[in-house]
């Protein structure tokens, strides 16, 4: 069986965010860059399905040439290969432009089951898996907070505001998971050595067949014309307990004044 | 004169409150520019929401009532979405900024050569065209969002984006869809629906008031603690991932960047601290209220109003003192 994972390089959360004025994207280089966290479980699924069936695993990062180290990062859970693609003219797109990008690469390989995360911890828009599961015309079992693969069958559990549905599909197919599907273990000493010696493709839009017309900014059926930062919270009222209940009375009041009693 | 389309979402029969949302927003905007609001109904039932439909403002339904909308994984939807598309010449569409949907919208906007903008706030006519307020970053940046010239324009709408006020509208006009699937559509198959949320709390995505509990909580009998608050204010259940990580409650009620993004009238969280993350879920609602034992918690950062005290104090009081009021 062969498995691909599409993973993304992100700016960390907890880390410094800054826009950038003159072309409204986020300023890459302002903060500490990771491996998303969602493609973390992805990984962990695709590295169970090696360990239980033998699976041969490739990561996929669309993304700058200073990705790298995110891809040696994917690497070192484990996996086989990996395939980066990089191209100046990705700047830009839109979360349907990066799809257009990643079903080009998937196409050009061969693949069993493709592993996504349910979103990007940056981005946020989940649409990357439903649209590449369309343009390469495979069904997607997105959400899956559990996943089975039984030979040519593939069951997931999608998981929705009131639990989950049971859905199943024949391979190849294209799943997102959510974080709810596994723990992820951290990389091994070995692992982490490995990965700097796994095979890397680097291929450019050219080497895809993808005319640059169809993707980055120019592309974007969507863009974003102008940001502000959110304005700085008021300081509120705070009250200490003091054992008397007059605190809770106090929030109470607060409440009910607010009509939310 | 040109149809706005508000993909209706349902379960059980009766749509979520987003619906209504999204059709009171759509109308808004579709009366300043002399258009109507034309209501897609994928699934049983229709006829029966007819009337509601109408009330919050759609002139016109488009319905499927096919058992197939829901027996197969999102093309079913996506291909009665394209038959409604046809049929009225939209070129706007909005949908519930949900899981699920998503999908739908990912995978119609691709055959339609769409622009989609997810988790919308707000929407604008700014220069005779829709404009979207996004927020990003966890609610840190708020952007304005267009759809580029002569594409079918997609907006994601967030729960409680908009408030729902009835229009007085009479019956909507029914229209079926002539809908043929595809073979690929009933390619991936639901097997079987498990439900287990409670019925009588609101979902979270939803609900006017959220009260969520953290690893302060201690030990997971603690949420008895906060669904007894929560059911004094008819509220949701909320959880940070410490809690989900331990596995006192469900990963579907976790809020924050891996969770869930909710924007209630009233948060109130317990045992929380506020790591960015939890945040990031959270922080774009009206009123944040923080019940936390360490007066060093940045959660008291976003506070309107904040109770340093134990929870295990506090909460039981804080009931007391609700179920006095509401009398
Ligand atoms: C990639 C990634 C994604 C994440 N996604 C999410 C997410 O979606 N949602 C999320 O919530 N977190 C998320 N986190 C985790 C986040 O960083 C925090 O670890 C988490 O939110 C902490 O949960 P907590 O506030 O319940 O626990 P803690 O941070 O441990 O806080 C517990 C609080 O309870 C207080 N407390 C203890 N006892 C009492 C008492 N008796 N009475 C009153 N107060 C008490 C303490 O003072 C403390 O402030 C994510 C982290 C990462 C790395
Ligand atoms: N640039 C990218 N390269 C590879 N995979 C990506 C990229 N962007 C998004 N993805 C994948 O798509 C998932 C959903 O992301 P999003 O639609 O941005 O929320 C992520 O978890 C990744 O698996």
């Amino acid at each position: 069986m062969k498995v691909i994972v599409p993973v993304k390089r992100v700016p960390d959360t907890a880390g410094e965010k800054k826009m950038d004025p003159n072309d409204r994207t986020l300023d890459r280089d302002a903060g500490e860059a990771v491996l998303c966290p969602v493609n973390e479980f992805a990984i962990e699924e695709a590295v169970r399905l090696k360990e239980q069936q033998g699976a041969e695993v490739t990561v996929l990062l669309v993304g700058p040439e200073n990705a790298q180290p995110i891809v040696r990062k994917a690497l070192s859970y484990g996996l086989d290969a990996a395939i980066q693609v990089t191209d100046d003219a990705i700047s830009g797109s839109d979360a349907l432009g990066t799809a257009r990008v990643i079903a080009k690469a998937l196409e050009g390989q061969e693949f069993d089951l493709v592993i996504f995360g349910n979103q990007s911890t940056d981005a946020r828009t989940c649409l990357v898996p439903a649209a590449v599961a369309e343009l390469l015309n495979l069904p997607s079992l997105t959400y899956a907070r559990h996943l089975e693969v039984d030979g040519d069958k593939v069951v997931a559990h999608r998981e929705h505001e009131e639990g989950w549905d049971v859905v199943e599909t024949t391979l190849p197919a294209i799943v997102s998971v959510v974080e709810a599907i596994n723990e992820p273990r951290y990389p091994s000493f070995k692992g982490i050595m490995a990965a700097k010696s796994k095979p890397l493709t680097v291929s450019s839009l050219a080497d895809l067949g993808v005319d640059p017309e169809q993707v980055g900014s120019n592309a974007a059926t969507a863009t974003m014309y102008e940001f502000a930062e959110r304005p700085p919270k008021e300081a509120g009222t705070v009250v200490e307990d003091d054992g008397s209940g007059a605190a809770a009375a106090a929030l109470a009041d607060w409440m009910a004044e607010k009509k939310f009693v | 004169m040109a149809e706005m389309l508000v993909l209706i979402d349902h379960t059980d029969g009766h749509p979520r409150k987003v619906s209504t949302q999204m059709l009171t927003a759509a109308k808004r905007l579709a009366d300043a520019a002399g258009d109507t609001v034309a209501a897609v109904w994928l699934g049983e039932g229709a006829a029966d929401v007819a009337d509601t439909l109408g009330a919050f403002g759609a002139a016109k339904i488009y319905h499927w009532d096919s058992a197939d909308a829901q027996g197969y994984v999102t093309l079913p939807q996506v291909e009665a979405l394209q038959a409604a598309l046809e049929v009225s010449g939209a070129d706007t569409l909005l949908f519930a900024s949900s899981n699920h949907v998503k999908d739908v919208a990912a995978r119609l906007a691709i055959r339609a050569d769409a622009g989609v903008i997810t988790d919308v706030t707000d929407l604008e006519v700014v220069d005779g065209a829709l404009s979207a307020t996004k927020e990003v970053f966890g609610g840190d940046v708020i952007t304005k969002c267009k759809v580029a010239e002569g594409k079918l324009a997609m907006f994601g709408v967030g729960a409680n984006a908009f408030v729902a006020e009835e229009s007085g509208g009479g019956s909507p006009e029914m229209v079926a869809l002539e809908v043929s699937l595809s073979e690929s559509a009933t390619a991936t198959k639901v097997t079987s629906v498990e439900k287990q949320a409670s019925a009588d709390r609101p979902d979270i995505g939803e609900a006017a008031i959220v009260v969520s509990g953290g690893r302060g909580l201690g030990e997971e009998a603690g949420f008895k603690l906060i669904e007894e608050l929560a059911d004094v204010l008819g509220a949701g259940v909320g959880a940070s991932r410490a809690a989900t990580d331990a596995g006192w409650y469900p990963h579907r009620y976790q809020i924050g960047q891996t969770g869930r993004t909710i924007s209630p009238t009233l948060y109130l969280g317990s045992g929380i601290s506020g790591a960015i993350q939890h945040r990031a879920g959270m922080q774009t609602s009206q009123n944040v209220v923080a019940i936390n034992k360490d007066a060093e918690a940045p959660i008291f950062q976003i506070a309107d109003f904040g109770v340093v005290g134990d929870l295990y104090q506090v909460v039981p009081k804080l009931v007391e003192e609700l179920k006095a009021r509401k009398g």
